[in-house]
């Protein structure tokens, strides 16, 4: 821990080790980005994307970088971020690595809500974003109010999620059998996650959400800190314990449900991102900006795969999410040293 | 003057009330001891002293003000309490535990300054942990934890400061070690301490002021020398026995009756 402090009397604390973690995935994933952009069935040298980008490239290459490549890569950027953001969020109120929003079925309701307006009501892709939201949104309420009792206690919320999991899980089943034939198809391309014809419709919403989160959750980080002691200690420190857990579950709802709408669930992000940024920072306490950096290092990684590495066949990112996502935390946890950490 | 009292308060869980119209005045500067039988109220009462429980009826002051009207960080630079159960979270260090005890009298952009780091170390010399500093908590004793937690506590720099069961799962070297240090805190620094405990001879050592407690009820107050009678322990545990002088310190020590005079008499 170092402390940089002003004469002014204002002081700010910050771990050398997770800063430089955060440094190392922010030029990773600019990169991965830069080397995205250039992928497709037209390939651009970086040094051509990053002159475009720049805004004195070619207008041939200016069309399909800034109008049809770049904003995919920014949804893909936002999609992972909050989804990192939302996962690590929810693992730290939930003290639980399993707490996360698609663990606990914030996915699947958002699922829920994009299912009955592709089946149901055969919705335009707007609609289908706009109901995936509100389906996030609707499970997020009542896991809370399910969970609710005196305060909402980590494994109390855990398995609380796990059954309104299931029962979405159901639910969307049972609609799929419902659908007609193009409507399943519609649906099922919708539920592995994909950035395909994604953009700027999709980035602003997006964006803008981030923007005004942030800054609340930047205020709640603190508190959540403390928070992870227990509630009692972190009211005997002066947190208002209650507000804290309803303003960032709140705020990680969001993030997930706007996420999920649009680019579908995306799986594992939001379980991986966060544990796979503390065991590079090494660091106790929630890792907010590591897991952040590192869902959207995560999801463009993943994103370049499923358009390169398999060849001719296109993947949808949540396929490669999972895979990638999976096997890296198993091969962490397996060669993690220490033992008794999880 | 009593900075911190519990007036005429009713506190409970739910519909379950375990104490009724319950009145305790802390005195100022007083090492207070808290004893009564299990389920008598006394975690209770001090969860309802912290704040972290809101009486049904009735008031907490703290420096003659209802405690929940207070913000709570102002609450939390007057008052602090070491509660039963804190988690470690995953892999931090003992210096960073011990910091984290600064966080009322932190913010935003003031989150590290001189003082903080001047305390951390005072407290953590006090407490006997300073040579624990980079050491991951979770791989410490029973005793070193606790030692570490209370040097927390200790870092929020409270004049109050509550202690709920602190000896609690210790061996008697380590409950001997906590009391002790307890007491250095309330004699040297001059803190107010409140403290449940279970051992009635431990209570009766080190307590400058003794509340025994039954169904929500005080049955007695005041320094043990005075109050610790073979009459208020069988009347607060309803255990027969003696009260004889400690040997070590003249305190009174509780011995209960043999098996046979308890069943015959």
């Amino acid at each position: 821990m170092k402390a940089i402090r002003t004469r002014g009397g204002l002081s700010v604390r910050l771990d050398v080790r997770t800063a430089v973690v955060v440094a190392v995935l922010v030029v990773a994933t600019l990169a991965a980005s830069v080397v995205l952009i250039g992928t497709g069935d037209f390939d651009i040298p970086a040094a051509d994307v990053i002159r475009t980008l720049l805004g004195d490239g070619d207008p041939g290459q200016e069309f399909i970088i800034n109008d049809l490549r770049l904003p995919r890569v920014c949804v893909g950027l936002l999609v992972g971020a909050s989804l990192g953001l939302g996962g690590a969020l929810f693992q730290s109120i939930s003290r639980n690595p399993l707490g996360s929003p698609d663990v606990l079925g914030i996915g699947q309701g958002s699922t829920a809500g994009a299912l009955l307006m592709i089946v149901v009501f055969s919705g335009s892709a707007t609609q289908v974003a706009g109901a995936a939201l509100v389906g996030g949104l609707v499970t997020g309420a009542a896991m809370y109010l399910l969970a609710w009792r005196q305060g909402v206690h980590g494994y109390r919320l855990v398995l609380v999620g796990i059954g309104v999991n299931a029962f979405a899980v159901a639910m969307n089943g049972y609609l799929l059998t419902k659908a007609d034939f193009v409507d399943a198809a519609r649906a099922v391309v919708w539920m592995t996650g994909s950035l395909n014809g994604r953009d700027w419709d999709q980035v602003w919403p997006l964006l803008t959400l981030c923007a005004v989160l942030l800054p609340l959750i930047v205020m709640y980080a603190r508190p959540l800190r403390m928070l992870e002691m227990g509630d009692d200690t972190a009211y005997a420190l002066g947190v208002p314990v209650e507000r804290t857990r309803i303003v960032l579950m709140g705020a990680a709802v969001l993030l997930t449900a706007a996420a999920t709408a649009a680019a579908g669930p995306v799986s594992f992000v939001a379980l991986t991102a966060p544990q796979l940024a503390r065991r590079l920072t090494r660091s106790p306490g929630p890792n907010l900006v590591p897991a952040l950096c590192m869902g959207a290092a995560l999801l463009i990684v993943a994103d370049w795969a499923s358009q390169r590495a398999f060849g001719a066949d296109q993947l949808p990112v949540g396929v490669v999410t999972g895979v990638l996502g999976g096997v890296y935390l198993l091969w962490l946890l397996v060669t993690e040293r220490k033992a008794g950490r999880i | 003057m009593n900075r911190l009292i519990a007036d005429d308060v009713t506190i409970g869980y739910d519909q379950r009330v375990i104490a009724e119209k319950l009145s305790v005045a802390i005195p100022d500067n007083s090492f207070t001891v808290i004893v009564g039988p299990n389920a008598c109220g006394k975690s209770t009462l001090l969860r309802a002293l912290s704040r972290m429980l809101k009486p049904s009826a009735g008031r907490v002051l703290l420096d003659g003000q209802t405690i929940q009207s207070l913000p709570a960080k102002q609450v939390a630079r007057t008052l602090g309490l070491l509660p039963q159960s804190s988690i470690a979270p995953d892999g931090i260090t003992v210096g960073d535990l011990v910091a984290r005890g600064r966080y009322p009298h932190q913010g935003l952009l003031r989150q590290w300054s001189n003082d903080d780091e001047r305390i951390v170390r005072e407290s953590m010399e006090s407490t006997g942990v300073a040579e624990l500093g980079d050491r991951y908590v979770d791989e410490l004793s029973g005793g070193q934890r606790q030692r570490v937690w209370i040097a927390m506590a200790l870092a929020q720099q409270t004049p109050l400061l509550l202690l709920d069961e602190p000896t609690t799962f210790l061996d008697i070297q380590h409950q001997i070690d906590v009391l002790d240090l307890c007491a250095d805190l309330h004699e040297e620094q001059g803190r107010t301490l409140v403290a449940v405990l279970h051992d009635l001879n431990h209570a009766a050592r080190y307590a400058t002021h003794l509340i025994a407690l039954r169904d929500g009820k005080v049955l007695a107050e005041g320094p043990p020398g005075e109050i610790v009678t073979a009459d208020l322990v069988a009347e607060t545990f309803g255990i027969k026995c003696q009260v004889i002088d400690d040997p070590e310190t003249g305190t009174p020590l509780v011995v209960p009756a043999a098996r046979k005079a308890r069943l015959g008499g």
